[in-house]
């Protein structure tokens, strides 16, 4: 079997057992009284955002590696990264903001871990903008790799935000000093929801690598058959 | 109760929303490139 379908298929497998802890195995969260349900939107709201942050970082190194080697290679996973970094913030966003309503009873709150996660989801946006309207592709894998060093200066400001800044956003649950922790059913059950999401990342980081190069190998034999005199298209 | 189920649709929406469309590009380039790679041979073989 080719390593793509080997990873296509654990990762629809390693999906369904994340779907089965978040709804069956884990408990159902007791202070929130009525509304403890809602809690179970946390395994994928942290998971989408720990998929963004781990996208971010493959932007920075691969943004540096590409100032460095000027590799086409590495422009592409860059920018491709972005594209992934930006899906999967959107995800973070949408149950970050059906969560908050229910539970604190407002969509969103100007606060600095929501505003600091929105300016990052807003920076890689506009990355792909970027990529859009500069028309020369060398200034343009320039430019997003100098714009991607910039996105990532955003992500420990995310990460820290509930930790310098007293938030609406609940307190870490995990490394977050005394009184922080999780049931250990639910601390399984995210260990399990973010592996998922990891292996989902890789699948489609992947994929979407292989399109890239697809649209590559389509311009050079475009330019092959212009050379030769032949109209395309 | 809304509201999780709500979450968990738009998560899924937008997943299978993302991968439909990198799969329709990645037929539609495959396409392409039999298409362009047809032209070369003929060109060649002309």
């Amino acid at each position: 079997m080719k390593l793509i379908r080997v990873h296509a298929l654990s990762t629809f497998i390693a999906m369904l057992i994340a779907l089965y802890a978040i709804f069956i195995f884990a408990p159902t969260e007791r202070t929130m009284g009525f509304i403890g349900e809602v809690q179970r939107i946390f395994y994928f709201h942290v998971s989408s955002n720990w998929t963004t942050f781990l996208a971010t970082f493959f932007v920075f190194l691969c943004s540096i590696l590409f100032l460095l080697k000027e590799r086409r290679e590495w422009d592409i996973r860059a920018a491709t990264a972005a594209e992934l970094g930006a899906l999967f913030g959107t995800i973070g966003l949408i149950t970050g903001i059906l969560w908050a309503k229910p539970v604190w009873g407002i969509w969103w709150t100007w606060e600095a871990r929501l505003t600091s996660f929105f300016l990052l989801w807003l920076i890689l946006l506009g990355y792909q903008m970027l990529r859009r309207v500069v028309d020369s592709p060398a200034q343009r894998a320039k430019l997003s790799a100098v714009f991607g060093i910039l996105a990532a200066v955003d992500t420990p400001i995310v990460y820290m935000a509930n930790r310098w800044w007293r938030t609406q956003h609940p307190a870490p649950v995990i490394a977050g000093g005394a009184g922080s922790g999780l049931d250990a059913r639910m601390a399984l059950t995210l260990c399990i929801t973010l592996a998922a999401f990891t292996l989902l990342y890789f699948y489609l980081w992947r994929m979407r690598c292989e399109l890239e190069r697809a649209g590559d190998v389509i311009e050079t034999l475009q330019r092959q058959l212009q050379t030769q005199g032949m109209e395309v298209r | 109760m809304t509201y999780l189920f709500a979450a968990y649709t738009a998560v899924w929406v937008v997943l299978f929303g993302y991968v439909f469309s990198i799969s329709r590009r990645q037929q539609k380039f495959h396409e392409e490139v039999a298409r362009l790679q047809e032209l070369i041979n003929s060109q060649k073989r002309s």
